[in-house]
């Protein structure tokens, strides 16, 4: 697999990143390096293996339709940069 | 009467319950310790003392009322700061959580509370756990007491010296790829990955959900083993947390090693590891050998596409998981930001550090349309092969034991230039969490420098007990864990 | 040339349970902003969710009662985009192994055939939250109430060719998610909510044209228009040589018009991957089987049911089980009334007169079954006529009057005694000897404005049928 600019600009967007020159020169040789040695894992043989997602057999963790908890709202905007009328504000979503 | 930071947790608890000395004491010592030597080693981002104070008489109430009657009531504790303390600030060591506190405890910060243990602080790590050194913090390097031109090792670098420097009895760290183990090597201190599930994530900020496990850090198997029964167990909050056996202390500390089958993978002593580091191993195997167990060498060659497959899952989970960091909701929000798009975009790019964001770029390469079978799917399958080796090897064997890491601590600065390089420092660690079983990191030995050496005890899923059983035969026939550096 | 257009949906409907899907909040409608939020599902650091069971319960009732194939191992993926209104942003969906597949509901055609439309896949998800436009100072506000509510989303395969098909499909599964208890589907407050898939083909061409994607449709009748609207301009489109562009559009009902939505970001690549922090579903035949045992009438078997066993016209049939409050309605109506037909003749000419005109929607009927049934059963018995009946239901509706009291307190029950009209009515005959002359003397007419005399008198308190055979006797 090869790095290139496109590349690094298309994963700077897809992550909501913004890199500066420099780092884009670094980043695309750096990740040019790691990719290069994940690569080799295409010599592993993995024809027909099921790919595992979670590690135990483990199934069915589920809760009850139980209402547990109460307006809080005081609490979730405690953090909050931006607040108004209970809600957090954005920068406007429409044109 | 000992100093109280030179006390192991167990001994700080039975002398506060011997009324010896008081919780408030206890809690005293380490904040004395702590403004004395942390500006030089740097393991606490924030020190919560008012906090402590206030709940150290509480702790002490109940524990003169009968309340708390556990093990470590009573004990001071640090913890990771990726870790959520109500009210507390829990930052990650980033930028972007620098002013985040939490309305709500992690699951086993409320564990540590109904034992009656006091938080003091929070402690250093690589940003968002991304890391094997703590250097890529945002809030500044921990060093290694043993050397403080040394990387303390990581992520859970600020819980490994906490312990090491006596800043701290016991910590929580936590480990994805091998950042409670590695760190512990480093800093010749004991630690354990637990089997994933035995632990609550629950508040517990993702790097990688499918990896990570909290675990505890202290001077040596007892201690580690007194703060893993607090925070084991299954969590109504966590649905990979899972019901097994209760853990048995009196197991874990019991020391018993006859007859005992473990197994070496070849692999891990091949191209690469450091000669003072592979002899102490294999001085551990001989060790072993005469405290009754039988120790043989096996083949693992899956082992050398362990990396690939951590760093594909890893950063696929932390790329995803790491998107809410915004600017909106909690944390760091850039000014410089007019619209939307800005606004998400410069908050993340002030706001993270670079290997955070090197790693959101790779997880978004291998998660992307087009990519996504040949890097994410095929590491899955390895993953699948990975579990399957293990599984066979335990066939055979009742634990495996080798290196933590290839090398002892390495200078500052080296593996920041390149970051390759250190992604192969976590070799022998990830592996085992890509399998989701035990690890357990005890000192086994000291290099030419006079840097510490850990080996690690690799376990059947949730037999926590006999891996650390085994490291408690070794401890109680070795004194590599009484050796802390001194740092004046 | 002929055209001919093809059609898929994709319908999200919000589930009737009473918490989010993966966690304890409330999922009630309404409520202040951010009342019914907590720390899981607004997205804060390091919380997890846990899977409501009610919701895998109602993804497998509408699986079965859409004919599905039930995935017995499925799994949640990460659905990963930036929005204000996705507080993680990522949305737990499933990608891989949806729920249930390959179902169909069967619908009528324009010609009037039978036609099955199939369903590709049903899974589970969580809603989005709410977006505010603050006009003052020109900001957006966040409300995330909706976020994390259940949803499923049900997607068809592409089988409709025409607006009616889709109003069908519609309608019954409303039906079904309605009757099985899964969602209240209420279009209004966005608890059903369908896009629709649009492409137009010369017809008898085998490869589907381009496709557009429709959104905001909120009504049946949105609907049908987005429909017409959007097939005409790819028609208008091709004919005039251009391209159909693949699109999101949104429609503006008030405008009669759909524009192309700007999209959220250049390139969508949601990057799906399984979901770590939940485990797998695993369904067993048992479960399944279960939920077969316990599943209400579905709205064909009850269509069935009143047609052939309570002999219901079609049409009262298709009206009343289209609508989940009617049919309850009507069956409480029919435990204190045993007379099916006449139950349904009220509902669908006094009650539905009723709720017409004053605006109401079947599901906010003020009217109870027990007081339909006291009108009816007095009806029925004589006690009062039709007409009166009329009256008091009205009184009963807008008042809330004890139908039976209502009666007895206004002295409206009919006279039983015969013996009593002859006096009056010949008081009456007395009284217009114009009439009775006229009638005598072979004007007929004239019997019906002296029967309406007597009925005056008897102030419509009498069995017409008696006063009209007590008149004629009299008069011979």
């Amino acid at each position: 697999m090869t790095i290139d600019r496109n590349l690094v600009e298309y994963l700077e967007k897809l992550g909501r990143i913004r890199l500066t020159e420099e780092e884009k020169v670094a980043a695309e040789k750096d990740l040019q390096d790691i990719l290069t040695y994940i690569d080799t894992l295409n010599e592993l043989d993995t024809d027909g293996i099921e790919p595992a997602s979670h590690s135990f057999p483990v199934a069915n963790v589920m809760r009850d339709d139980i209402v547990t908890n109460k307006a809080d709202t005081e609490n979730i905007l405690k953090n909050a940069p931006d607040s108004k009328d209970g809600c957090f504000v954005v920068p406007k979503t429409v044109e | 009467m000992k100093n109280i930071c030179e006390m192991t947790a167990l001994e700080i608890s039975t002398a506060i319950k011997n009324k010896e000395i008081t919780v408030e004491e206890a809690v005293n010592a380490f904040f004395d310790v702590i403004d004395k030597y942390d500006t030089k080693l740097h393991c606490y981002n924030t020190v919560c003392k008012d906090e402590a104070l206030k709940r150290a008489k509480e702790v002490q109430q109940g524990i003169d009322s009968g309340k708390y009657t556990g093990r470590l009531a009573g004990v001071p504790i640090g913890v990771k700061d990726n870790i959520c303390t109500k009210d507390i600030l829990t930052t990650c060591s980033s930028k972007i959580l620098e002013n985040f506190i939490p309305t709500y405890n992690a699951t086993v910060i409320n564990r540590l509370n109904d034992e009656g243990m006091v938080v003091i602080g929070k402690l250093n790590m690589d940003e968002f756990a991304m890391g094997s050194t703590t250097e890529t913090s945002a809030t500044g390097v921990t060093h290694n007491p043993w050397d403080i031109e040394k990387v303390p090792g990581g992520s859970s670098g600020g819980a490994a010296v906490a312990v090491a420097a006596k800043l701290s009895p016991v910590t929580l760290g936590s480990d994805t790829g091998g950042s409670i183990r590695q760190p512990c090597s480093f800093c010749g201190v004991t630690g354990l990955k637990p089997t994933y599930g035995a632990v609550s994530r629950y508040g517990l900020v993702a790097y990688a959900s499918s990896l990570d496990q909290i675990g505890p850090i202290g001077k040596d198997v007892d201690d580690c083993a007194a703060l893993f029964s607090v925070i084991q167990g299954k969590d109504e909050k966590d649905g990979t947390s899972m019901v097994y056996d209760k853990f048995d202390f009196d197991k874990a500390v019991s020391g018993e090693i006859k007859g005992k089958k473990i197994g070496i993978p070849e692999d891990y002593l091949g191209e690469g590891i450091n000669e003072d580091v592979k002899a102490s191993i294999l001085a551990a195997a001989d060790k072993f050998r005469e405290l009754g167990a039988e120790v043989e060498m096996f083949k693992m060659p899956i082992a050398k596409y362990a990396i690939p497959t951590y760093y594909i899952i890893a950063c696929a989970e932390a790329c995803s998981n790491l998107s809410r960091y915004d600017g909106i909701k909690y944390g760091y929000s850039s000014k410089n930001s007019e619209n939307l798009l800005d606004r998400y975009v410069m908050s993340r790019s002030e706001g993270f550090g670079m290997e955070v964001k090197r790693r959101i770029m790779l997880g978004n390469f291998v998660l992307s349309s087009g990519y996504y079978d040949a890097y994410y799917n095929k590491a899955l399958k390895a993953k699948k092969l990975i579990q399957n080796a293990f599984f066979d090897a335990f066939e055979k064997f009742d634990m495996i034991l080798g290196p933590v890491a290839p090398t002892t601590a390495l200078k500052m600065g080296e593996s920041l230039s390149d970051p390759l390089k250190m992604y192969l420092g976590d070799i022998y660690t990830v592996m085992i969490n890509i399998a989701g079983l035990p690890s357990f990191s005890a000192p086994c030995g000291f290099d030419a420098d006079g840097m510490p050496i850990g080996m690690q005890l690799i376990g059947k899923p949730f037999c926590e007990a006999e891996i650390m059983s085994a490291a408690k035969a070794f401890q109680n026939a070795t004194d590599y864990h009484t050796k802390l550096p001194t740092l004046d | 040339m002929e055209w001919e257009i093809v059609m898929g949906l994709e319908v999200h409907t919000e589930l009737a349970t009473k918490t989010k899907i993966f966690c304890g909040c409330s999922t009630e409608f309404g409520g202040e902003p951010n009342t019914h939020v907590c720390e899981i599902c607004s997205g804060m650091p390091g919380t997890l969710p846990l899977l409501n069971k009610r919701v895998v319960e109602f993804a497998i009732r509408t699986g079965v009662a859409t004919n599905c194939t039930i995935t017995q191992n499925n799994k949640f993926d990460r659905k990963n985009y930036f929005y204000p209104d996705l507080p993680k942003a990522y949305q737990i969906s499933q990608l891989y192994l949806p729920i249930c597949r390959n179902g169909y509901i069967e619908v009528n055609t324009k010609d009037g055939e039978k036609k099955k439309i199939g369903i590709h896949e049903i899974h589970m998800e969580e809603d989005a939250g709410k977006l505010i436009h603050d006009e003052f100072e020109d900001c957006t506000l966040v409300d995330y109430n909706r976020c994390g509510v259940p949803l499923l989303e049900i997607v068809s395969e592409p089988d409709f060719r025409s607006a009616e098909e889709v109003i069908d499909y519609l309608s019954k599964l409303r039906a079904i998610l309605q009757y099985t208890g899964v969602s209240d589907c209420k279009m209004q407050e966005g608890s059903l909510r369908a896009d629709v898939n649009l492409s137009v083909r010369p017809k008898g061409q085998a490869e589907f044209g381009t496709r557009t994607e429709m959104k905001n449709l909120n009504s049946f009748h949105a609907i049908e228009r987005a429909i017409a609207y959007e097939a005409q301009r790819q028609i208008e489109l091709i004919e005039d040589g251009e391209k159909v562009v693949q699109e999101t559009r949104r429609w503006d009902d008030n405008k009669g018009y759909s524009y192309a939505m700007r999209s959220k970001e250049d390139a969508q690549d949601y990057k799906y991957f399984p979901e770590p922090d939940l485990p797998p579903i695993e369904i067993s035949d048992e479960q399944i089987e279960e939920i077969k045992s316990t599943m209400p009438e579905l709205p064909e078997e009850k269509r069935e049911r009143y047609l052939n066993e309570l002999g219901l016209p079609e049409y009262d049939t298709g009206i009343i089980t289209g609508d989940i409050a009617l049919v309850k309605f009507f069956e409480s109506t029919l435990e204190k009334c045993d007379s099916p037909k006449d139950v349904a003749n009220w509902i669908m000419g006094e009650v539905m007169k009723l709720l017409n005109d004053s605006a109401t929607l079947t599901e906010n009927n003020p009217l109870k079954p027990e007081a339909l049934a006291a009108v009816i059963n007095m009806v029925k018995s004589n006690k009062i006529n039709r007409g009166t009946g009329k009256k008091v239901l009205e009184k009963v509706f807008t008042d809330g009057v004890d139908p039976e009291k209502y009666v007895e307190e206004n002295n409206l029950a009919q006279v039983t005694d015969l013996s009593a009209l002859r006096p009056i009515i010949e008081q009456v005959i007395a009284e217009n000897e114009k009439s009775v002359s006229e009638y005598k003397a072979g004007k007929t007419q004239a019997m019906g404005y002296i029967m309406g005399q007597a009925m005056r008198a008897l102030k419509g308190k009498a069995p017409a049928q008696e006063v009209q055979k007590i008149l004629k006797e009299i008069l011979g």
